[in-house]
């Protein structure tokens, strides 16, 4: 009986949450474009002066700020975005001549597979570390594990993709030193196109995850219900899957989320090391071009998938939890 | 104080042949010179690439940009490795007057998409540039076209504003390829010796063969794909590693590196490519010309040379020809390092303690590094300069020629005259010091028109002489352009134009394996 009734009032229970939660969302990120338009605006120069670089005369300045819209005042500049991006259409980018839409269809892809990858590698092994470590706390192999994370934390990403590249490719020649993205490479090619990559972002993002879940899971650990059930006899493995987990579960997949969005715009840096054509480097391209509505339009992607994000997380946790569900 | 300056020279000529013999080894395999043959497939790394990479040769500001149009297009005429313009898709290009050119065609060349080159395509694709709203590089260069019409399926005539002996040499810059006519925009369809298999901006192109090409036997290379990798570091890897073949813009600490690499070479470009300090003349106290004077003896050259540019640089006399150039004037004494001068000049301007911002930035190749050693050696001299480093984002817009001190940075271009009317004309847009010399511009107007190459090089000699005695420009060295390559990839040599041959390797490497 109460396991027919509790899916029930769990979703009645989050589909309020879920509503507000989306309504948030879309005011974020309409506060979101005008602040990142209102900035960039402040920045020097603007498209048509970055398009004629050096050699811009003033007249082809002129000319192309006509051509490109430029000339118009800025409010009236934001109403059309805005009015384009009510009806789903991203506008034109200012620098490529081609629709926003099909620049970012190119880019987008690549950056979410090299975040599923990534994803796929750094989740389940930063649980089983932080779970391991939270187990045999204090232990000789949490001591290790600890110094590991730790270390691996403090590393900056550049470092660990160039050493990767000077040994990996460089030295033993095994994998390529260049992430080379194509249609027509095959699948076991792309895979180790993006090995060194994956291996990059791994790095820093397990050891956050790791050290995360580690804490989550040990605060459980202290709590008194763990005994109780020790003490009853449960054996320990259970004891942890069972009930400490679905305690521990909520700040765990709250710092996986953080990591996660952070797979799309903090891999910047890998994206430069290895060529990778991701929309990071797009965005950066965006910002030195000044080519507004591109950059608007990677912008919105970066703080919708963030927000998506970390909504799924809190539903996950309420769900996870008999006693956030309850309520 | 001569004995410096004679040994600085003797130094320069040394240096210059050194690097004469280096560039003939990498084409050379063993005594024997082997043939070039078909075949091969290669991947090059520039330095950049973005979404505003073009199609189009009128719209090329990149390196990356000129590579690719020069693998496409093909231009009327093409510059030598003697810097001197031969015809290519013109068969002749005749003049009396030079104001008047007439050019004949060649016959039975195609454009990618079957159709044959006539006349209507270059009017098109020279009078293109005159629409401010297309955006072209070269729009200011473009206005002395008065007129461009056809004479015939296969005849052009371009009449000039006023005369030039250098129009061939111009007609070869990669803006000026040419285009089909009755395209709205280029779209890659051209007459050049490869053809256009995928292009995606900021991500990569990817040229194949063009079995139709006009020139009998060439290109050699079946493929090329051409990708970025803006770090400097991560080309050399990839270079090393083997995920590229050849790549632009090596820096000079890196060449230890690839040469170490028993399959890899560099190849060296002595180059006009200068980073230059501007000493704007219509603001004080960089007008003054005492000022002037002082700051240009206290650029330690040598010095620059050695630390910043690994040697890879030619010594500069802040005048933009450098002394590999034909029009190059060796009787302009050399501006050296001489402290006691610099403070005679300073006293005499009464600008002794004053304190100025140098303006400077990483878009200006070692202009950072320039602007501190400057630094130091007016501290020593009484002058109080402050470095004020600004992102290479932006600084051409918003720093570059608009405070009394400021670096800027010129590429090759393939004339004395273009240098010369781009940069140190008094009505030129960039005339980065805002000197006005009535004599050099009437000097210019005369070289342009002249066709005797012995009155030529006299004339460019005075102006040189001009710039060095009272531009506020001062240009330190010019500095080399390093490329490495594999190997295996021949027919490698220094056009003195730009990296990767004048950014026309792909019309004469071959890979032999």
């Amino acid at each position: 009986m109460a396991g027919s009734v509790a899916p029930r009032s769990a979703l009645s229970g989050v589909l309020p949450l879920l509503a507000k939660r989306i309504g948030s969302a879309l005011i974020t990120l309409l506060l979101v474009s005008v602040v990142v338009f209102t900035i960039s605006g402040l920045l020097p120069g603007d498209a048509a002066q970055e398009t004629l670089g050096q050699s811009a005369t003033a007249e082809q300045v002129a000319a192309l700020r006509h051509e490109m819209g430029l000339d118009r005042p800025a409010l009236t500049r934001y109403a059309t975005w805005l009015g384009g991006m009510l009806q789903g259409d991203p506008g034109q980018s200012l620098v490529a001549n081609m629709p926003v839409r099909d620049v970012i269809a190119e880019r987008l892809p690549n950056s979410l597979m090299l975040a599923a990858f990534t994803a796929l590698v750094s989740v389940p092994l930063a649980l089983a570390i932080g779970i391991v470590s939270a187990i045999n706390r204090g232990g000789r192999l949490d001591r290790t594990l600890n110094v590991l994370t730790l270390s691996a934390v403090a590393v900056p990403e550049f470092l660990v993709a160039t050493l990767g590249v000077l040994v990996f490719s460089v030295k033993l020649l095994w994998l390529p030193s260049i992430a080379l993205v194509s249609e027509e490479a095959s699948l076991w090619d792309t895979m180790r196109s993006c090995a060194l990559p994956v291996l990059s972002l791994a790095v820093v993002v397990v050891a956050q995850m790791a050290r995360m879940t580690r804490a989550a899971v040990a605060d459980q650990l202290d709590r008194p219900y763990v005994e109780m059930a020790r003490l009853k006899g449960v054996p320990f493995r259970r004891v942890v899957m069972a009930h400490v987990m679905p305690n521990a579960v909520g700040p765990i997949v709250n710092a996986v989320a953080l990591s996660l969005s952070y797979l799309l715009g903090g891999a910047i840096i890998v994206e430069t090391i290895f060529n990778f054509p991701g929309l990071a480097s797009l965005m950066v391209n965006a910002v030195t071009s000044r080519d507004m509505p591109l950059l608007q339009a990677c912008a919105m992607i970066f703080c919708g998938i963030y927000l998506a994000l970390v909504l799924v997380a809190d539903v996950v946790a309420i769900l996870a939890n008999p006693r956030l569900r309850a309520q | 104080m001569s004995a410096p300056l004679h040994l600085s020279r003797r130094g320069l000529i040394g240096a210059g042949l050194a690097s004469a013999g280096a560039l003939a080894l990498p084409g050379l395999v063993g005594p024997a010179r082997a043939l070039p043959r078909q075949g091969g497939s290669i991947r090059v790394a520039m330095q950049s690439s973005s979404t505003a990479d073009t199609l189009d040769p009128a719209k090329g500001a990149m390196a990356t940009d000129y590579v690719r149009h020069f693998c496409l297009y093909s231009g009327l005429t093409r510059m030598e490795a003697d810097l001197r313009p031969r015809p290519f898709l013109a068969q002749s290009i005749e003049t009396t007057d030079r104001i008047t050119w007439a050019i004949a065609l060649r016959r039975g060349v195609r454009f990618a998409d079957g159709r044959e080159l006539t006349s209507a395509d270059v009017v098109h694709s020279l009078q293109r540039h005159l629409d401010p709203k297309l955006g072209s590089k070269v729009a200011s260069i473009a206005k002395q076209f008065a007129d461009v019409r056809a004479d015939g399926r296969h005849g052009v005539i371009i009449t000039l504003a006023g005369a030039n002996a250098d129009l061939p040499a111009i007609l070869s810059q990669s803006h000026f390829l040419i285009v089909p006519a009755g395209e709205a925009k280029p779209t890659g369809n051209g007459t050049g010796p490869f053809r256009l298999a995928d292009f995606r901006p900021g991500v990569r192109t990817v040229v194949t063969r063009n079995p139709e090409y006009w020139r009998d036997g060439e290109p050699y290379l079946d493929r090329i794909e051409i990708i970025a990798i803006p770090d400097e570091i991560g080309r050399v890897n990839a270079l090393l590693a083997g995920d590229v073949q050849l790549i632009i813009a090596v820096q000079p600490l890196s060449t230890r590196r690839i040469e170490r690499s028993s399959g890899h070479g560099i190849l060296t470009t002595p180059s006009p490519l200068y980073t230059d300090l501007i000493m704007r003349q219509t603001e004080l106290p960089t007008g003054n010309p005492d000022f002037v004077a002082a700051i240009k003896h206290l650029i330690d050259r040598p010095l620059i040379k050695r630390a910043l540019f690994r040697g890879y640089a030619t010594i500069g006399n802040d005048q933009p020809i450098p002394p590999f150039h034909p029009y190059y004037n060796p009787a302009v004494p050399q501006t050296v390092l001489d402290l006691d001068r610099a403070k005679w000049h300073i006293a005499r301007s009464g600008l002794k303690g004053v304190r100025l911002p140098i303006y400077c930035s990483p878009a200006a190749a070692g202009s950072v590094d320039m602007a501190s050693v400057l630094q130091e050696y007016g501290a020593q001299a009484g002058l109080d300069f402050a470095v004020n480093r600004m992102p290479a984002d932006g600084y051409w817009s918003t720093h570059w020629m608009k405070h009394p001190m400021s670096f800027g940075n010129t590429n090759p271009r393939p004339t004395a005259d273009l240098v010369f009317s781009q940069f140190f004309r008094s009505d030129a847009e960039w005339n980065e010091s805002g000197w006005k010399n009535p004599r050099f511009d009437q000097l210019l107007t005369l070289a342009r028109a002249d066709a005797d190459e012995a009155r030529r090089k006299e004339l460019y000699g005075e102006m040189q002489q001009l710039v060095h005695d009272q531009c506020g420009v001062a240009i330190p060295v010019f500095i080399h352009m390093l490329d490495g390559h594999d190997r295996r990839l021949k027919g490698m040599t220094a056009i003195p134009l730009g990296g990767l041959m004048g950014y026309r390797f792909a019309e004469y490497a071959w890979w032999d394996a």
